[in-house]
């Protein structure tokens, strides 16, 4: 089958805030720049557009409506995936792999400044008759998922809470080198254990800030990738998984992300993560997720990578990076677009083109997305640059 | 043990017999027996009205229709936006529009949105601006003016809120009615 390859990457930065400009100019900003990248002109050379998006995020219904305009989309083959933007990510690489399409752009953004309720919103996606009762009682805050979670995997795995609190740390750290990232900032493990707990064990500063932000990546097929642009960036493998909603039949182990990884490491012959990856990006809405997700990624055995980070393994100058533009922790929650921005990541890295934060001699980088509280879907891409 | 046909769900002792087809409210001591639960959704927002809107609209308030031009392909674009999506181009100038157009199409409504019928039939249409191309998207409702006379291509003008009660909204124009009227 087709090869597939990212040809073109843009963004807006990522922010706390962004009432400058509405979400459909925020968009048009960050999908100029992927075009420019990818030295192509939407109206004419793109065969199919793709937004990650979800309605209750954005209050609209049927919001898919809403996504040409803005993407050079306007009466083009377009749709909407209502998850992740790794997940539209896969949709893209279906279509080239297929033949359907040569040349593919996906998007996804965060508005979420704009959602006032956001908690309550998370709560709808609870089941409605039997576990959105019991938090609307005692109006809890939703995180306490988080914090189930959390517990479990600390107690399954002896990972501590310092262990966890240092993932911040060093997030927190990386995010400085950063220019997309607002939330770096040199801090100790003691400032984030002393911040008021939230849902225990898990503490204020363990949760990622939610921020506004849009990422576009424009996918060719192997051949016209190698025209259009020097450094193309190949996608070997992408898989992705989804648990039962169930929140209390969850484990101590982030599944989703071992069976999508699973899926994504076969169809990129990756049998030892450990010594065919040489950085990763995941998720890390909340400190304990990114170890957790290490683990599923094969890249730490089970409840060894808190320890593993702590010795340094994960650090931007160690073994094996993990989260050098921040992570969500550093950069933000993008809410969908997450996954793109853990994407685009990798392939700045990739081409080169990180900055101050350039990793040295990398070939190959994995993403992670996961869809957050209280979802259990998550995405495993892995990408390489091509000698 | 053999699975009950479903449809004896509605005929057992606890449900009674099947609800009208015709549809009727059930009684308070129906609704108890079905297992429910009742929810209202709380999400609120607070959209940004962008670049392009936040002109617009205070352009409105001071009785002024703004569009934005797109030298690409010559459109003047109302509502305004800051990048034309036929051209995928950044749109270049502000441009003010007299406010006079035709009627593109209409509807005359007779109902509210519980569907109840209204006293007075609601009008509603899209309208091709002088200065815009048609099919634009610019949208109000029709006043001083019958359903019978309402017509594709009627000359319409906007019927503005006095000064002091306009707040930068689409309804600083409360409709629009037959030219000259």
């Amino acid at each position: 089958m087709r090869d597939v390859a990212i040809v073109g990457v843009g963004c807006t930065p990522f922010r706390p805030l962004t009432p400058e400009v509405n979400w459909k100019e925020l968009t048009f900003q960050a999908a100029v720049r992927a075009y420019e990248d990818a030295g192509i002109d939407p109206r004419r050379d793109v065969d199919s557009f793709i937004t990650c998006a979800e309605d209750f995020w954005e209050g609209f219904s049927i919001f898919d409506e809403f996504t040409p305009d803005q993407l050079g989309a306007v009466l083009r083959p377009m749709h909407t995936v209502t998850g992740d933007g790794l997940l539209g990510l896969a949709n893209a690489v279906m279509q080239i792999k297929t033949g359907l399409c040569d040349v593919v752009v996906v998007e996804a953004h965060s508005k979420i400044s704009e959602l006032l309720t956001f908690e309550h919103v998370v709560e709808l996606a609870f089941d409605s008759v039997y576990e959105a009762p019991l938090s609307r009682e005692r109006d809890v805050h939703p995180y306490y998922v988080a914090g189930l979670e959390m517990q479990l995997y600390l107690h399954e795995t002896g990972t501590t809470e310092e262990q966890c609190a240092a993932v911040v740390v060093q997030d927190k750290q990386n995010a400085l080198l950063n220019p997309l990232a607002p939330y770096g900032t040199r801090m100790s493990v003691d400032d984030v254990l002393g911040s008021p707990p939230l849902s225990d064990p898990l503490k204020r500063l363990e949760v990622a800030p939610r921020a506004d932000g849009c990422v576009v990546l424009v996918l060719a097929a192997g051949e016209i990738a190698e025209r259009l642009c020097e450094v193309p960036i190949y996608i070997e493998g992408i898989g992705w998984c989804s648990e039962s909603p169930w929140i209390a039949a969850r484990g101590a182990e982030a599944l989703y992300a071992k069976r999508a990884a699973q899926m994504a490491y076969e169809q990129a012959g990756i049998t030892n993560p450990l010594q065919q990856i040489d950085f990763a990006e995941v998720d890390d809405r909340f400190a304990f997720k990114l170890l957790q997700h290490v683990e599923a990624l094969g890249l730490a055995h089970p409840g060894q990578a808190g320890k593993l980070l702590l010795d340094g393994m994960f650090s931007r100058d160690g073994e094996l990076p993990v989260n050098p533009s921040g992570g969500c922790l550093g950069a933000g929650d993008l809410i969908e677009a997450g996954g793109l921005a853990r994407a685009l990541e990798v392939v700045l890295q990739l081409r080169g083109e990180a900055g101050a934060r350039q990793l040295p001699d990398v070939e190959t980088g994995v993403a992670l997305s996961w869809r957050g509280v209280p979802h259990g879907t998550g995405a495993v891409a892995v990408f390489r640059r091509r000698s | 043990m053999a699975h009950e046909p479903r449809t004896q769900t509605h005929n057992d002792e606890r449900f009674g017999p099947p609800p009208n087809p015709q549809g009727r409210r059930l009684s308070a001591q129906e609704e108890a027996q079905l297992p429910h639960i009742i929810a209202k959704p709380r999400a609120r927002y607070a959209w940004a009205a962008g670049i392009a809107i936040s002109a617009f609209l205070e352009g409105l308030k001071r009785g002024k229709i703004l569009g934005r031009k797109c030298v690409g392909c010559g459109r003047v674009l109302v509502p305004p936006r800051m990048f034309c999506e036929r051209c995928f181009r950044p749109t270049d100038e502000w441009v003010e529009l007299p406010g006079t157009g035709v009627v593109e199409t209409f509807s005359v409504s007779y109902i509210d949105t519980d569907a109840n019928r209204v006293e007075e039939p609601i009008l509603v249409g899209t309208i091709a601006l002088d200065g815009a191309p048609p099919h634009c998207g610019f949208m109000h409702y029709f006043g001083e003016v019958s359903p019978e006379e309402l017509h594709i291509g009627m000359p319409v003008e906007p019927v503005w809120k006095p000064e002091g009660e306009r707040v930068g909204s689409i309804l600083d124009i409360r409709y629009f009615r037959p030219r000259g009227r």
